[in-house]
């Protein structure tokens, strides 16, 4: 297992020096330059201000040594100062805002899990039921809905006409006056809606699997066997072909992770939730290209993490593989 | 060469006998059919059938659907039924197009990667596993925030960042096919790579990629419809149904059909190209079916 671990982790190195090169040269091909809109856009800017900008940016050097250098700071977790106002590190911006994202994606993945599995186990096992047909025309609406309509449907009739949610941000205003319960209950009012959209889509694909899953399952000859040894179907289901069909979901949840992390831009924005997609979005509204670049690297690390974290849940749920 | 009329008249066989009664018999497939073909003419015809999308009346703005606007208005009283026709001229070319580039990179890749194998198997294959790290929202949005959003470059980022699936699936038949006979023999007839490769091979690989070009076009339509509505995509005074959807937002709570429609017009459309696709995939392999 350990060794298993290490392999994975040393052949990701070049797959992060390769994140690490894109990132960088679509920053770098498009026209313009990072510095046009503090610099264009402002008449007061002097020629030898500008050019001290493009120095301290290193923008006057050829593109390999910027390269270089941006990755060698990278190395030490030194992703440069953000353009905005605040000239903060684009770390310290990132690392305040990620754990909002994670929290949602992780609870949107949760309530996914919770309810597409037993809802694709059911639909396989009673193949061409009312509720069958129901689920999969559920599953082509939430695959052909777009996220972004879904969440001002919901913010027009739960949020404005019934006032049941908050459609906007993470806490109320008097947030900080509450007690530590009611504090809870109010971060927790205002995620609803957000959760309920980022997972929505998921819901429709992860139900769908489970039950082809569920159906490539039953068909085999050990479902036959424990029918055949008096196994109550209870059991045969929830025990035999549940675990063999929940295996390939682990690496699927692998590999959702950057349609997550990408989609959180859509929901983060409409709802003004500061989470890590509405940082993406401001800057990519503000051109800082430290921020842009930095959030690049960092939605591509976790989606490789995403995905070690599902290769060694399947190697643990699996011992074919632990073992193999 | 003989081989390739012989070849192409079985192809034909196989689609018209085979294939399109598979297809026909599934209402799924054809109901997606029909919504795609429906929603492609009256886009295509939107000129014969509406107003003018950009007619700006102020005594008409707001006004919920009647007869003379079936539809409604919109905040500077255009007549959203025109808007939302033109508005998927706008989707479809985008969808198709972007369908296209994506198409284009992902075949040529995946069959240089197949066919070849070794070491350009080996880098183009990195490559894809490199793109497929980032989530492509955000390579899109990262692009857009440097370019001025036009709908031409909206189609060219689309389809750049969204080739990566297609190379996979052209280069698993590559690996097949190479080693079957009819490419033996078109080698030992003395072809040339390429024309093996594009004459002999592709039109073999087609099937698949014509699933995943319909599926494609359904989400190149949400991702362009996500970016207009976030203000970097199809800029106003155009009408996309993404950024009819801004008006929407401003409306909130008191002109519903601004939000409603250009989110069903979006839906529906989805939904058609999807269960096309999924019929094609179904009328191709009827295995595969769940």
């Amino acid at each position: 297992m350990i060794s298993y671990l290490l392999k994975r982790l040393v052949l990701m190195v070049p797959l992060l020096l390769g994140i690490t090169l894109v990132s960088f040269v679509v920053i770098h091909l498009a026209p313009g330059e990072p510095t046009d809109l503090q610099t264009q856009l402002n008449p007061e800017v002097s020629a030898e201000l500008q050019q001290r900008l493009r120095a301290q940016y290193d923008l006057d050097r050829p593109l390999l040594v910027q390269y270089g250098k941006w990755l060698s700071r990278l190395v030490r977790l030194d992703f440069g100062d953000s353009f905005s106002q605040d000239r903060r590190p684009v770390t310290a911006k990132i690392a305040e805002r990620l754990p909002v994202t994670i929290l949602i994606n992780v609870l949107s993945i949760t309530l996914i899990l919770a309810v597409a599995v037993p809802v694709g186990i059911l639909a396989a096992v009673r193949r061409n039921s009312t509720f069958d047909r129901l689920t999969t025309l559920f599953v082509f609406i939430g695959f052909a809905t777009p996220s972004f309509w879904l969440a001002l449907l919901l913010m027009d009739l739960l949020g404005v006409r019934y006032g049941l949610f908050p459609v906007v941000g993470l806490k109320s205003l008097g947030h900080d006056y509450l007690s530590f319960t009611a504090r809870v209950f109010d971060i927790l009012r205002h995620l609803v809606l957000p959760v309920f959209v980022s997972a929505f889509g998921g819901l429709a694909g992860f139900s769908r699997y489970m039950r082809a899953n569920m159906l490539e399952v039953i068909r085999q000859d050990y479902i036959l066997t424990a029918r055949a040894k008096g196994l109550t179907e209870r059991r045969v289901i929830g025990h035999h072909a549940l675990r063999n069909a929940l295996l390939p979901v682990i690496t699927i949840l692998g590999l959702s992770v950057p349609g997550l992390i990408g989609g959180s831009v859509i929901f983060e924005t409409i709802f003004a939730i500061p989470g890590m997609g509405k940082l993406f979005y401001d800057g990519v509204m503000m051109r800082d290209y430290p921020l842009i670049m930095g959030i690049l690297v960092i939605g591509a690390i976790l989606t490789l993490v995403g995905n070690l974290l599902a290769d060694l849940g399947y190697a643990l749920a699996d011992p074919r593989i632990r073992r193999g | 060469m003989n081989s390739i009329p012989i070849q192409e008249k079985s192809k034909s066989s196989f689609w018209r006998h085979i294939f399109w009664p598979r297809l026909r018999r599934n209402r799924m497939a054809m109901a997606g059919a029909g919504i795609v073909l429906t929603m492609a003419l009256l886009a295509l015809l939107a000129p014969f059938l509406v107003r003018d999308p950009g007619h700006i009346d102020v005594s008409l703005r707001l006004r919920p659907p009647s007869l003379s606007y079936p539809l409604g208005t919109d905040d500077l009283g255009r007549d959203v039924l025109a808007r939302i026709l033109y508005g998927g001229r706008i989707s479809l070319l985008v969808g198709f197009v972007a369908v296209g580039i994506a198409s284009t990179i992902g075949t040529v890749l995946g069959a240089l990667a197949g066919y070849y194998g070794r070491w350009v198997d080996g880098v183009i294959m990195r490559f894809v596993d490199i793109m497929l790290c980032f989530p492509s929202f955000f390579l899109i949005l990262a692009v857009v925030a440097f370019l001025e959003p036009s709908i031409w470059n909206i189609m060219a980022i689309i389809g750049l960042t969204g080739w990566m699936g297609v190379a996979r699936l052209v280069r698993a038949e590559f690996l097949s096919l190479r080693e079957r006979d009819f490419v033996l023999a078109a080698r030992a007839a003395g072809a040339r790579d390429r024309r093996i490769i594009f004459l002999h091979i592709l039109p073999n690989a087609l099937s698949p990629l014509l699933v995943s070009a319909t599926l494609g076009v359904a989400g190149a339509i949400l991702t362009e419809s996500a970016l207009s509505f976030l203000g970097i995509g199809v800029q106003p005074p155009t009408p996309s149904w993404g950024n009819m959807l801004i008006v929407g937002k401003q409306t909130l709570g008191s002109a519903w059909w601004l939000s409603a429609f250009p989110g069903l017009a979006i839906l529906l459309t989805v939904l058609g190209y999807n269960l096309l696709g999924e019929g094609i995939r179904d009328a191709l392999d009827p295995r595969l079916r769940e």
